[in-house]
């Protein structure tokens, strides 16, 4: 029943691009680039506990380095990918080593410290970065000689990265590693004197969760074919570790629905409203009042409560 | 025959407050060691030193004569290290058996497997329910924790340590809040633990566990008052010192 539902969930998706126009085709591609995003962020929040700040560190490192490499190495796309996907997942692990020293509060500082240095880093390293006026100029990759420049078939790209993503994430999580990274999350001292490295379990987590930050970045800067410094600001981060709680922490549809809440909210209402930051605040004191752990436990805590009536 | 835990002057302090205070004990391979002391006795302190929650300012730690006080906690738990907790940590919204499969991971590599389901072994489950029927758990063992009774939670947490195969067993009060018929049965359970497994027990109490064990440590403000078999320490006169406060 559940397979069920989930393969017609994907038919329509996959039907989408046929009826609906390039506005929402766009949107889409948008979500899902959000979606990814946000549930590699939700790893470290929702399995591990870990509440970081600084994820946009990923997507913007990635999306630099793969800008940088095409634009000033000359690589191409083919080549460009997998070393921004390596380099940045290299960084994550030095972060990771460096933030881990804490937890709580404090890793949460840390992370948000170490983004705010690559944010810094991006307005002022000019040479690389051009700073404020971003990196353009950049195109779309051709798998296969399939272009990438049409919305549709953009679409059908992150539409298939999402995919690929979740169902990994989903396996990560329901292995005996994620089984040993939600215990460090409830009851750390209980799992170390059980045998379990709890360090090396977050750390492990932190590099996976940079890594899927880093496909979100490459998605990212292959969409809107320009990076600048502001990708790699707080009010990214932010904007993810919001999606993961709204949508709900811990649980696989979270963090996709969180990001089409964010940005269907920042796209389509921001062209009526001008003050649309405030209706996303409204938003989401609405769903922390009436569903505190997300909308997607809540709605399934109300869907139980209809079936008991 | 190397001693199974041996402590020798060890020294932990809180803000200048002595918790442990010079403490140094041997307990031998198989034996049944109780440690009493009033609130605020330094028992506790003293597990966590000996699993590697908290770090000794002072003093050494050997477990089967290897000396571990510089090894993190886990690192104690593959040497053999296993402790139940006086303040019940399990994990509540898991089932008794998760519990018991967290505990079985613990010490096998498959811990580090990230692609394949959990679910999907067995063995592990299985195994899980086979330790869970020791502590007369087998039936609840798809309940969450958190809907079973506080006294079938202190079997869990015994379910959990014996899931380690210890070779040394900390048990932390594992009698607190307990109702006498509850008792008496975990009392069975520790009595029932295998010969060679070496057990140190903390109690409050002095009367509830004496029969459990052979050798008797009593500790005050962080020191080793007494020691000696139960008669002797029951016999001394600073034991009764301790506990009336004459």
């Amino acid at each position: 029943m559940k397979r069920f539902a989930w393969t017609l969930f994907v038919l329509m998706l996959v039907a989408f691009p046929l009826f609906a126009g390039d506005f929402y085709v766009n949107l889409a591609s948008q979500i899902f680039i959000a979606a990814v995003f946000a549930a590699s962020l939700n790893l470290l929040v929702g399995y591990g506990g870990l509440v970081s700040l600084g994820h946009a560190a990923w997507v913007g490192l990635a999306a630099y380095t793969s800008a940088w490499l095409y634009l000033r190495m000359g690589l191409g796309h083919a080549a460009a990918a997998p070393l921004a996907l390596l380099l940045t997942t290299v960084i994550a692990g030095i972060f990771g080593w460096i933030a881990l020293h804490a937890s709580g509060l404090g890793f949460l500082m840390i992370t948000l410290a170490l983004s705010q240095v690559l944010w810094g880093t991006a307005y002022r390293w000019s040479s690389v970065t051009n700073g404020d006026n971003g990196l353009s100029g950049l195109t779309r990759p051709a798998p296969f000689g399939l272009s990438l420049d049409k919305p549709a078939a953009f679409y059908y790209f992150a539409l298939l990265v999402v995919i690929v993503a979740l169902w990994l994430i989903a396996k990560f999580v329901a292995s005996p590693f994620g089984a040993a990274l939600r215990g460090t999350r409830d009851e750390p001292r209980r799992m170390a004197a059980l045998g379990h490295d709890v360090w090396r379990v977050r750390w492990i987590t932190f590099v996976y969760s940079g890594f899927w930050g880093a496909v979100a970045g490459l998605l990212f800067v292959y969409y809107h074919k320009y990076i600048h410094p502001t990708t790699l600001s707080l009010t990214v981060s932010a904007e993810a570790l919001l999606s993961v709680i709204a949508g709900g922490a811990g649980t696989l549809a979270g963090p996709v629905v969180g990001a089409a809440i964010v940005l269907t909210l920042k796209n389509y209402v921001s062209a009526y409203l001008e003050r649309w930051n405030m209706l996303l605040g409204l938003v989401f004191v609405l769903i922390v009042i009436f569903m505190p752990d997300g909308v997607v436990p809540g709605v399934r805590r109300w869907w139980a409560r209809l079936g008991r009536k | 025959m190397t001693p199974a835990l041996e402590l020798d002057g060890l020294r932990k302090a809180f803000g200048g407050l002595p918790a442990t205070n010079d403490v140094s004990l041997q307990v031998a391979a198989g034996e049944r060691r109780l440690i009493i002391g009033p609130n605020g006795a330094g028992k506790t302190t003293l597990f966590n030193l000996i699993t590697g929650d908290l770090r000794p300012d002072a003093g050494a730690i050997r477990l089967f004569g290897e000396e571990v006080s510089r090894l993190k906690a886990h690192e104690r738990a593959h040497r053999g290290l296993a402790r139940t907790y006086q303040i019940i940590t399990l994990f509540p919204k898991d089932s008794l058996e998760h519990n018991v499969v967290l505990s079985l991971l613990g010490l096998l590599k498959s811990r580090w497997d990230a692609l394949r389901p959990l679910a999907s072994q067995a063995g592990l489950y299985e195994e899980a329910r086979r330790i869970l029927g020791l502590v007369g758990l087998e039936e609840r063992a798809a309940l969450p924790i958190a809907q079973v009774s506080y006294g079938e939670k202190r079997r869990v947490e015994i379910a959990m340590a014996l899931a380690q195969r210890p070779r040394l067993l900390l048990l932390d009060e594992p009698l607190a809040g307990l109702s006498p018929e509850e008792r008496s049965g975990i009392k069975v359970l520790i009595q029932g633990i295998p010969p060679d497994v070496t057990v140190v027990m903390i109690e409050h109490d002095m009367d509830t566990a004496l029969d459990l064990a052979e050798r008797v440590t009593v500790l005050h403000y962080g020191k080793v008052i007494v020691e000696g078999t139960r008669g002797e320490v029951v016999a001394d006169p600073r034991t009764r010192e301790v506990y009336l406060g004459t």
